[in-house]
């Protein structure tokens, strides 16, 4: 069974974001760049299955701009086997739809026939949460999101997800669609050695257009604006002094 | 510390991808155990694995021996990262392989590649490198610990002492005089000396600063080495020695303006956070010129460090110009550190005081950079002759 991750090139999640002037956007030029560290898991989770026997290939397929080839090589040499860069955009400030990375990723699984997509249940820069559903329903294949465990039997594939209150196990036919969370496992660091045999791993460039898919935005940001300020706090001197203040400004 | 862009004629995609993997690694395997290291006084043998698997001690070495065959640039990458902990015991500790192993990797016979050089490197093995002496450090000429031949083996007696990695290490490159007729550098040559050789004893030494490493004085009483574990030939191991050196300079310097970057970024904080007078610190001229201070020495030293690798690993000046620029970069590094970490304590107040902050243990560990791998004073000395001053 070959098993296809997605893996988006995002913001560096130590990096300090910086709205853009003009609002519409996050200022990611000359900002680190790496991958979403729920596709992470999610690399992780297929290696996992190969290493156990369960797969035989694990294809990575990253789409977006060129630099993102940045990203599957750090797939590559965390061990995933070959990777696919579509390139949909040429500026990094332009962001791919999930709809049309969807229907991208549809036509790369009708072209490579995996029996099992992992990927991130969201990206940490848009959290849009919807990619995986979405091709889930453009394929007619099982869905299972929210991947805290993953167990592939033949035919079937159990997984524990996380859902508000508790974990819920469900069972779902292959093929499938999972998307993990962040307790799924824990990533492998990229070693120096798999980073430069990475270099020699197969890496194939195609465009948005190689698969007839439109990635013209359907979305309009209106605006984005930095969290706000927070504000200092005041130094109370008694508990009925903070019961009043609290009554003050309508918390109790 | 202003993070800057890759130089690209210093650091390929390799050099940064490896970077980001081993911030990472150190940022969740290493950072948050320092403290209990530090306690423990030596460092848990899986953490050598670890940053074994990681490709750490091969960095530099060829893939034929399970290493990465990375350039210079590779090894700075992997000091910058590494000393992002901020504790110097750990890094010297981790480290003492990169002392310890070339002789055997770049002078050894194959059976010593094999049996000692590749497990060191896949993080299965530690090894230690022992030159310094009781009656002598920086004067290796002076070292009197002596390999007389008996048959196939050698009989070794002496004393070696401040060896890093030496309580727990498997392998020891030992520099011995092989000839007792011959004074001062001739007859110096390096033994490989397994730590479980009969006679061999040690000592745990107890120091200033970088506690999480295992430091300790060895004796060596009647030990049988087999003749095979010479490394390289007979009689040079002062060139050995030497050509050692002057890598260990480059990583020391680059370890001490990260060490550096440490209290800058430890002690910038703490300025923008602490309120003095209605303002924060670091809004008062005299911690704010404090600041930039650090951070113009940090840039000064680290600058500097890269021009001489570049011009090293390209070949662009005599070995006696290189010499005495790593020797001088030693100096503006230990220096640079030294004065970020005085600056950093004072500007952290009575908190830089305190056990916890990078900056109280990076002040106790400023002293063995300017001392350890060629003390201040002998790099100036060095420096100046192969200027012919």
């Amino acid at each position: 069974m070959k098993v296809l991750v997605p893996v988006k090139r995002v913001i560096d999640y130590n990096v300090k974001v910086r709205v853009k002037s003009d609002g519409s956007g996050v200022d990611l030029a000359n900002v680190k760049m790496s991958m979403n560290p729920f596709d992470e898991i999610a690399v992780e989770e297929a290696i996992r299955l190969k290493e156990a026997g369960k797969a035989d290939e694990v294809i990575v397929v990253s789409i977006g701009v060129k630099q993102a080839q940045e990203t599957l090589r750090t797939a590559l040499a965390m061990g995933a086997d070959r990777a696919i860069l579509v390139i949909a955009a040429d500026d990094v400030h332009q962001d791919i739809e999930p709809l049309a990375v969807a229907k991208i990723l549809k036509a790369v699984v009708e072209a490579e026939g995996p029996g099992l997509v992992i990927a991130g249940k969201q990206a940490i820069d848009n959290d849009m949460n919807a990619t995986g559903q979405m091709l889930s329903a453009l394929l007619g294949w099982s869905q299972g999101t929210f991947a805290s465990e993953l167990d592939v039997d033949g035919d079937t594939a159990v997984i524990t997800r996380e859902v508000d209150g508790g974990l819920q196990t469900i069972k779902i036919k292959m093929p499938a669609i999972v998307t993990a969370d962040l307790r799924l496992n824990e990533p492998r660091y990229a070693s120096l050695p798999n980073i430069m045999k990475a270099k020699k791993k197969p890496l194939d460039e195609k465009t948005a257009a190689d698969f007839g898919v439109d990635v013209t935005p359907r979305l309009e940001i209106v605006k984005t604006t930095e969290p706000a300020a927070r504000s200092a706090g005041i130094k109370v001197g008694s508990v009925d002094e903070l019961v009043a203040k609290l009554k003050e400004v309508g918390a109790v | 510390m202003f993070e800057l862009s890759p130089n690209t004629h210093y650091f390929s995609e390799d050099h940064t991808a490896f970077r980001h993997a081993l911030r990472a690694f150190v940022d969740k395997e290493i950072t948050p155990n320092v403290p209990a290291w530090e306690d423990a006084g030596r460092m848990p043998r899986e953490i050598f694995k670890k940053i074994g698997d990681m490709g750490v001690q091969g960095v530099i070495c060829p893939t034929n021996l399970g290493g990465s065959n990375g350039d210079f640039f590779m090894q700075i990458v992997v000091s910058e990262e590494l000393s992002r902990c901020g504790a110097g015991g750990v890094c010297a500790s981790l480290g003492s392989h990169s002392i310890g192993n070339p002789p055997i990797v770049n002078h050894g016979s194959d059976d010593l590649k094999t049996r000692v050089a590749m497990p060191v490197i896949a993080g299965d093995k530690i090894s230690a490198l022992a030159i310094t002496e009781p009656g002598g450090g920086s004067d290796v000429g002076a070292l009197r610990t002596n390999a007389v031949r008996d048959g196939d083996h050698f009989i070794v007696n002496g004393e070696k002492t401040f060896i890093t990695s030496g309580m727990q290490a498997d392998f020891f490159t030992v520099a011995v005089r092989t000839d007792a007729q011959k004074a001062g550098h001739g007859g110096i040559s390096f033994l490989m000396i397994e730590g479980d050789t009969p006679g061999l004893g040690r000592t745990q030494l107890k120091k200033m600063g970088w506690w999480a490493s295992d430091t300790a004085h060895l004796t060596f009483d009647n030990c049988r080495v087999p003749v095979t574990n010479l490394i390289g030939q007979e009689g040079e191991g002062f060139k050995n020695a030497m050509m050692n050196f002057n890598a260990e300079r480059l990583t020391i310097a680059s370890q001490a303006y990260s060490f550096a970057e440490v209290c800058y970024r430890e002690a910038l904080a703490w300025a923008q956070d602490r309120q003095a007078f209605g303002k924060p610190l670091s809004q008062q001229q005299v911690i704010r010129h404090k600041l930039v201070d650090m951070a113009m020495k940090i840039d000064a030293a680290k600058t500097l460090t890269y021009d001489i690798v570049y011009r090293h690993i390209h070949k662009m000046d005599p070995l006696n110009v290189h010499i005495a620029r790593t020797s001088m970069a030693k100096i503006t590094a230990t220096d640079t550190m030294q004065f970020c970490a005085d600056a950093a304590v004072q500007i952290l107040g009575g908190m830089g005081y305190m056990q916890g902050t990078a900056s109280e243990r990076i002040y106790r560990e400023t002293k063995v950079l300017s001392i350890g791998g060629g003390t201040d004073e002998i790099m100036r000395n060095l420096a100046s002759s192969q200027l012919g001053i």
